[in-house]
């Protein structure tokens, strides 16, 4: 019987890929957004809302990840300069994406005609704020009919994020979500993170959303 | 929920290092399993039995040590274990708090013959 000293991270092999990915958007720099939620908060209407108010100003690629289907991958076809479905139901892990399943994403995108690729994560609140993918900036959507207590509840995936987005703000009359108590832990949990208050419904707050992600692209929209 | 993906990993650190140290069988796997970091381990001993099938590390028992929560507050730099899911700081309620334990997931060291 003999011990061997390992201390190695089991996900390091995740880490090793994500850095990949990274380099390779940074080669060609590219912004990319990974954005998580749980299922109905509003992720694939962010995007299409994010794209309409883009359009002409930034060159955005989709990555869309979910169990089945390509209904999302569908929806955000026409105003997308490239979209990939990636289905998760054959993969190890089912519930998140992972690096290594961006990787291949990544070789079928044209990497050189695009500014911006907004990654939709699984609809999950636990398993994706496990793996980072080699995006610049981890987004969480909180819708209201979810409740002002996500963050209380599932508090991984919004310590690492750098936005929060309240989305269905349309909703407020109607339910007892206390935006105050929402920010409270968000400030308490990350302080650093941005939050915005939005309604893909009506487009309030998207134009401050899309701001921010000008600002993440590098992108002032009158040089271009 | 998403335990098959690391077990992978799991497996195949565990494959290389004993292969490194010219060992014929694992027998044990030590790892450290922070208590904020969603994995069950019940769940990882399932699929390990699968995915360690054949190869020395069949058979291995792993053995998690749990490291429980800990916060640390902002404000005041007081540690101090979550309470409920109030994550307010014991000394100064403060509500600005970064996990400072917790959130560990690593291979501690294997047991070979």
């Amino acid at each position: 019987m003999k011990r061997i000293e390992v201390i190695q991270n089991i996900m390091e092999a995740n880490q090793t890929i994500a850095g990949r990915n990274q380099k390779l958007l940074n080669r060609h720099k590219i912004a990319a957004i990974n954005i998580m939620s749980s299922p109905g908060s509003g992720k694939t209407s962010l995007i299409l809302q994010t794209m309409a108010r883009l359009k002409g100003r930034l060159n955005i690629g989709i990555i869309e990840g979910d169990v089945a289907s390509t209904v999302d991958a569908e929806k955000v076809q026409s105003e997308a300069k490239a979209v990939v479905q990636i289905n998760t139901r054959n993969m190890p892990e089912s519930c998140s994406l992972m690096a290594a399943m961006i990787e291949p994403a990544l070789q079928e995108m044209p990497l050189n005609d695009i500014d911006l690729i907004l990654i939709e994560n699984v609809g999950n609140l636990i398993c994706p704020s496990e793996f980072v993918l080699g995006e610049h900036k981890r987004v969480v959507i909180s819708s209201l009919p979810e409740g002002d207590d996500k963050p209380t509840k599932y508090p991984l995936i919004f310590v690492d994020a750098e936005a929060v987005i309240i989305n269905k703000m349309d909703l407020l009359p109607y339910l007892d979500f206390d935006i105050a108590a929402f920010r409270r832990s968000i400030s308490g949990l990350n302080p650093d993170a941005e939050i915005f208050e939005l309604s893909c419904k009506t487009g309030v707050g998207i134009e401050r959303w899309c701001s921010w992600l000008l600002q993440q692209a590098g992108s002032n929209p009158t040089d271009r | 929920m998403h335990e098959l993906g690391i077990t992978e990993n799991i497996v195949n650190i565990a494959l290389a290092k004993a292969g490194e140290a010219e060992a014929t069988k694992i027998t044990q796997i030590n790892l450290v399993l922070g208590e904020m970091s969603g994995f069950v381990p019940d769940c990882i001993q399932f699929y390990f039995d699968s995915l360690s099938k054949d190869t020395m590390a069949e058979g291995a028992i792993l053995r998690f040590e749990s490291v429980p929560t800990q916060l640390r507050c902002r404000n005041c730099s007081a540690t101090f274990s979550p309470q409920d899911t109030l994550w307010s700081c014991p000394e100064c309620q403060g509500r600005s708090v970064e996990i400072s334990k917790g959130r560990e997931l690593y291979i501690e060291s294997l047991e070979v013959e």
